[in-house]
């Protein structure tokens, strides 16, 4: 059975998988019931496909990446295709090239589908003006990283069965985060009652006007919510220029076996990774298998980009 | 009969058929211009009609309309260091297209102009070079690095109409205070960038919904309120003479507004980007919209324009900041900052007349009076004795900017493919027709 009514899904026809506000709700149910069939099929023995047979697609990387790279890189080579990682610490983009022109020169080499992140937001937009093919963003400044998005409502509606009025609290670093904006896009489309929690300092101007309530302290904004999703706390950030320290970011902000308190009895958490155990999160509650579903997280991951491969390569027939 | 440089014979000239537009004479009249020989205004008003020129050259204008030529307060030019983005030849060119005849340059080339030696090179550049009058500001501090004051009185008597660190705000309050103090005491014009560097660090566009949306640094509004108080509190020590150049909030009209209630002396000016554009129009990562200071949000338009109309702001600059193709085809957190806009500064300002924002003679008064009489500039006006720099202009004209019209060396308009309303048709520089359609 479909994960969600196939009447309410209706396909995806775009070029390219920029953002998620760019996608309308049936368009991300057509995605998520896509990813379905291969969240089936990755559990299999036998897990290649050939759908993509004679695809190249290249995942080029500006920022370091372990496992949103190699979540497409196994995505790809799942579905038969070709797969290149470039190395960004080889590339000519440390010579000075700009991204535009290392966009031109990889579409020389015509493929299929680029893979990008990049520090800079907006530069899979800017990439995918300037490439014959499609373009998928993984992780664009602290704009979107909209497989990660659907990777999490994913998780969530396997997991709960629904995502409607399902209460959902993101916490901590909102202001830096792609992965905050991208699923309070999602969510809030599908729904569910979202939630920030951070200290002012983190959360971004005119958050509010995204459709979610602010919160500047965890025992308020985790009240009776379903789902805690935490995010990764750059240390840079906790020196003294936002938070005053670690220490004192734990005390107040971090989620541990004291605050989930506050959430309904079985909230559940996630986070995108990577953690840190000790910063943002208590370390043993991270591991908790009646808890979190983290692993969940990753194992769906690979399965929702396969459908978002896939559905860009059928778009380009 | 005189000769001018080209050998070719100078006569009188008659500028006939217009109407006439000199806010600082008041004057708003059909008639006529009568240049003489040299290039100045010998006559100007309704007197002036094709029966009582004489022998001369009559230019026939069918009621256009005649203003002093365009003074624009605030314009980066090429040179030294830049020259592949604006040199004094493709600046007049663009300029005169846009019936600017004077400008009021930056100091912040390669090397920046903060000393006697390098601000006499470029005068004599664009002495050379330049079609229309350049007007050099120096720097304010040495490398607009904030720390040392430049040699005010020696720049000043070499022909600096005024200081300013140009992009660069004067940060230290001590640097800042002494700039005022010595400033006063050699009698020079100060010209702020109000924009403080920590609050606008590694920002790229307004701090809003929108930057929040891109993912973008933000730079809060009071980046600029913080400044703005900060000088006009130390301007208050020494009245010297002090100029705001870009304002982009709404928010500065009101402390501006409290420092000229309590009398104190000084002026402002706004781009004419920030009266006609916001935020929204930054789309998706349109580089040619970042600017410094940051397009902000429509209220903050609506406000600057009532500081036009109230008196508050007293000049509107084109910030003409050319910028080659390579510096804007990165991503904006990357692209180089501002747009060029000198051509289409006048038919832009324009439009806050044809759609009843403004009226015509405070825009007028904006663009030449006013600008020239805060940086001391001999124009702006039509007055026997002037120099005959005139534009000429069809203030009802349809036309769409395009990029491959543009003059200027570098195409960064924020307004392409605009539709506009009023276009000139002539510009004389000296009683010389140096541009006609």
């Amino acid at each position: 059975m479909a994960l969600f009514k196939t009447k309410q899904a209706v396909k995806y026809e775009k070029k390219h998988l920029l953002g998620i506000q760019d996608l309308s709700i049936p368009e991300i149910v057509h995605i998520l019931n896509e990813s379905q069939s291969f969240v089936e099929l990755n559990r299999k023995e036998n897990k290649k496909l050939s759908l993509l047979k004679g695809k190249t697609q290249i995942n080029l990387f500006f920022e370091s990446s372990t496992r949103t790279l190699s979540s497409f890189e196994l995505a790809g080579k799942r579905l038969g295709a070709d797969v290149m990682n470039m190395n960004v610490s080889n590339s000519a983009i440390k010579k000075g090239e700009t991204l535009i022109d290392t966009a031109m020169t990889l579409n020389a080499m015509h493929p299929d589908i680029l893979v990008i992140r990049h520090g800079n937001s907006g530069a899979a937009n800017l990439l995918s003006r300037k490439v014959n093919c499609s373009v998928i963003n993984a992780g664009d400044g602290w704009r979107e990283h909209p497989t990660q998005a659907l990777l999490d409502a994913m998780t969530i509606k396997m997991k709960i069965g629904k995502i409607e009025g399902l209460k959902i609290a993101i916490c901590g670093d909102i202001m830096h985060s792609r992965v905050a904006r991208s699923n309070i896009y999602l969510l809030t489309m599908m729904g569910a009652e979202v939630r920030v929690i951070a200290p002012s300092t983190l959360m971004p101007k005119d958050i509010s006007q995204f459709g979610v309530k602010v919160y500047t302290n965890m025992e308020d904004g985790l009240k009776d919510v379903d789902i805690i999703m935490m995010l990764r706390m750059q240390l840079e950030r906790m020196d003294g220029s936002y938070i005053p320290s670690t220490r004192e970011y734990y005390e107040f902000f971090a989620l541990d076996y004291k605050k989930i308190k506050y959430a309904k009895d079985n909230a559940l958490i996630m986070h995108p990774g990577p953690m840190n155990r000790g910063i943002e999160i208590d370390a043993s509650l991270a591991d908790d298998i009646n808890r979190s579903i983290i692993v969940q997280q990753v194992e769906m991951g690979v399965a929702v980009r396969m459908a978002c491969l896939k559905i860009l390569m059928e778009n380009q027939k | 009969m005189l000769k001018n440089i080209d050998g070719e014979s100078k006569m009188k000239v008659a500028i006939i058929n217009v109407r006439i537009i000199d806010t600082k004479n008041n004057i708003d009249e059909f008639g006529g211009i009568l240049i003489n020989e040299k290039g100045l205004i010998e006559a100007c008003g309704s007197k002036v009609t094709k029966g009582n020129v004489g022998d001369t050259k009559i230019y026939d204008c069918k009621n256009k309309l005649a203003i002093p030529g365009v003074v624009d307060g605030r314009v980066f030019a090429g040179e030294p260091g830049f020259e592949y983005k604006e040199n004094y030849r493709t600046l007049s060119q663009a300029a005169i297209s846009g019936g600017v005849t004077s400008v009021v340059t930056m100091p912040n080339t390669n090397p920046i102009i903060d000393n006697v030696s390098t601000f006499d090179f470029i005068q004599r550049r664009a002495r050379d070079k330049s079609l229309i009058k350049i007007h050099s500001l120096a720097s304010l501090t040495k490398n607009v690095e904030g720390n040392e004051i430049t040699e005010f009185g020696l720049l000043k008597l070499n022909g600096a109409v005024g200081f300013t660190d140009g992009i660069q705000c004067v940060q230290k309050n001590d640097v800042m205070d002494k700039i005022f103090d010595y400033g006063k005491n050699q009698d020079v014009l100060i010209v702020q960038f109000p924009q403080d560097n920590e609050l606008s660090k590694n920002g790229v566009i307004n701090e809003s919904l929108i930057a929040t949306k891109l993912g973008l640094k933000g730079i809060p509004d009071y980046a600029e309120h913080v400044i703005i108080e900060r000088d006009l509190r130390l301007l208050s020590q020494y009245n010297s003479k002090y100029h705001i150049s870009v304002l982009s909030s709404g928010k500065s009209l009101e402390i501006i507004n409290e420092w000229k209630n309590k009398k104190l002396n000084f002026t402002t000016g706004v781009s004419i980007n920030h009266l006609s554009l916001n935020e929204n129009d930054i789309g998706e990562f349109k580089t040619f919209l970042k600017l410094s200071p940051p397009l902000r949000k429509e209220d903050d338009r609506i406000n600057l324009i009532e500081g036009i109309k109230n008196g508050i702001i007293d000049i509107i600059v084109s910030d003409h900041k050319p910028e080659d193709e390579e510096s804007k085809r990165l991503t904006f957190q990357k692209c180089a900052t501002g747009a060029s806009g000198i051509e289409t500064f006048l038919s832009l300002a324009l439009e806050q007349y044809h759609n009843g924002n403004l009226d015509l003679k405070t825009i007028i008064k904006c663009v030449t009076e006013n600008p020239a009489k805060i940086f001391g500039i001999n124009a702006g006006s039509l007055e026997k004795g002037m120099p005959a720099d005139i534009a000429i202009l069809d203030l009802n004209k349809p036309w769409v900017v395009k990029r491959e019209n543009i003059q200027s060396k570098s195409k960064n308009t924020a307004i392409e493919d605009k539709k506009l309303q009023g276009k000139v048709e002539k510009t004389f520089l000296n009683g010389k027709l140096v541009f006609e359609i």
